[in-house]
């Protein structure tokens, strides 16, 4: 079944992610693809991730689709005009790539290519406008298309941005734009989840909250400290500073949330970054 | 006002060559407000090419070396002292030195880099809070420009990097989303952003710029 069908069937979805290389060496991501395969609906392809200059996204959503995953195919602002941004999602159309996570992108300041010119002509909700547009058989200026695209439109979402509110309100305007599923930045506090959910659900769109993989104490620790709106609480820090093996640990801490939020949301989206091969253990010991 | 920054010593000798002769002309406007480009700059500069060796024929700064007519009546009054230069070193922002160069067929060179459009905010600091985008939005954003104070120039919202009202890039910047979001609400005038803004018109932007009285 489809990503999309399979979003509308109400069933708990379960997505990944991959990177893809860099340099043109894809046989790494592709394993990891493979291993996440029969296991999630879909497989999130990252764009620059971090502004990082990697094999784009669109060839890396190709050579999955080919492998029979459904791709979704993540498309930042960052590093491309509005004829570009147009030009990549008619060619994904033409390639049988169906879905689309919009995005704005992290600042080129951060990644390896710092003195590179930002592009940001468009904003993450500006790009859904245009994914609602191709969809509908036109170009952003209006001009008729020879074959109209048929993309499933998702965005991300912050729930525990801080301060939320501002956060809440482009939420808004994304659903306005077209977003018909979100992925969620790593959630870790469930109570606080539960409150953007009970928000959120008089919205008509999925909701797929993001996992990411705990690997130890000190790397929950530098997400704290680093990563704007997550927040890892004391007490699954201190339960991998415990743990004999953090890594398995974070398994269970990982396959725990999901069986939560089961009771919470659409679904969840899985960020194993590098460790994909720990997807399908997570998913068995959740129970999935 | 302009804001400028000096450039090194070394580049401007560099680009200088073996020209031996120089006429050095500051402004007494904006580059004399931030002491990159008034009289006394220019002095203090004429002084350090001298201690390497050049000699300086003249120098002067005048008002808004980017109005035509003031560069005219300097450069007649002191054709001499320009006439006996080789190149002529501008201590103003990009648009004074083409202003010079426009005037003078001598070789002209900047000694300053242009940095913004700011505010002065404090004796020495300055912020740049408009980059001149010709599609004024400020009704809008509660007075805080987008396009200018978030690092994305984005439209609709807060980025996801935006870390307790910071900005993602650092440096302590304050995230322009968060700050408009607070003002709005605070007036009451959050309905301002709820619209989704459409995609900003560059050709608005279209460079060179050029206008005359009369256009509208
Ligand atoms: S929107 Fe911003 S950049 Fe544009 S004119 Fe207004 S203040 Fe300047
Ligand atoms: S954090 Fe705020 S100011 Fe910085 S890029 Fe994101 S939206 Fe713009």
């Amino acid at each position: 079944m489809k990503f999309r069908d399979i979003l509308n069937s109400g069933e708990f979805v379960i997505t990944a992610e991959v990177g893809p290389p860099k340099g043109t060496d894809v046989h790494e991501m592709l394993h990891a693809a493979d291993l996440l395969k029969e296991r999630v609906s879909a497989v999130n392809v990252t764009d620059n991730q971090s502004s990082v200059m990697r094999l784009s996204s669109l060839a890396a959503c190709y050579l999955l689709k080919e492998r029979d995953i459904d791709p979704i195919f993540q498309l930042t602002c960052r590093d491309r005009n509005r004829l570009a941004l147009q030009s990549d999602l008619l060619g994904a159309a033409a390639l049988g790539i169906e879905n689309v996570l919009a995005l704005t992108g992290d600042h080129p300041v951060v990644g390896d290519h710092p003195s590179s010119k930002a592009v940001f002509d468009l904003d993450s909700v500006q790009l859904l406008q245009i994914i609602h547009s191709l969809n509908e058989g036109r170009d952003m200026s209006g001009n008729e298309l020879d074959g109209p695209t048929n993309f499933c439109p998702g965005a991300t979402v912050t729930p525990g941005a801080i301060p939320l509110e501002p956060q809440l309100l482009k939420f808004e305007k994304k659903v306005k734009a077209g977003a018909i599923f979100f992925q969620t930045q790593a959630v870790y506090e469930l109570e606080k989840f539960r409150e953007f959910m009970d928000y959120a659900r008089q919205f008509r769109v999925k909701i797929l909250a993001g996992i990411l993989l705990l690997k130890s104490a000190g790397m929950a620790r530098y997400l704290n400290k680093k990563v704007p709106g997550i927040f890892v609480p004391k007490n699954l820090i201190d339960e991998l500073e415990k743990a004999s093996d953090p890594s398995q640990k974070g398994i269970e801490i990982a396959a725990r949330q999901i069986q939560e939020l089961q009771e919470i949301c659409d679904g969840a989206h899985i960020m194993a970054i590098g460790a994909e091969e720990k997807v399908p253990k997570i998913l068995d010991t959740a129970g999935l | 006002m302009i804001v400028t920054k000096q450039k090194s010593l070394e580049e401007i000798l560099n680009f200088l060559g073996d020209d031996e002769a120089i006429f050095l002309i500051g402004c007494r406007l904006c580059a004399a407000m931030y002491d990159t480009g008034g009289l006394p700059q220019v002095k203090e500069m004429g002084e350090k090419l001298k201690a390497r060796g050049k000699t300086v024929s003249g120098f002067s700064a005048i008002a808004a070396l980017c109005h035509g007519k003031n560069v005219e009546k300097e450069f007649s009054e002191r054709a001499r002292e320009v006439d006996a230069a080789q190149s002529i070193l501008v201590l103003a922002c990009g648009e004074g030195v083409q202003m010079v160069n426009k005037i003078s067929a001598k070789p002209v060179y900047p000694a300053l880099d242009t940095l913004f459009l700011g505010s002065v905010i404090e004796d020495r600091r300055f912020e740049e809070h408009c980059s001149l985008c010709g599609e004024c939005i400020l009704n809008l954003t509660g007075g805080i420009c987008p396009v200018t104070r978030c690092a994305k120039g984005i439209l609709n919202g807060p980025c996801g990097g935006v870390n307790e009202g910071k900005c993602e890039v650092g440096n302590g910047r304050e995230c322009a989303w968060v700050l408009i979001h607070d003002r709005l609400k605070s007036q009451g005038k959050l309905d301002n952003i709820r619209d989704i803004f459409d995609p900003k018109d560059f050709s608005r932007a279209l460079h060179p710029h050029s206008i005359e009285e009369g256009d509208k």
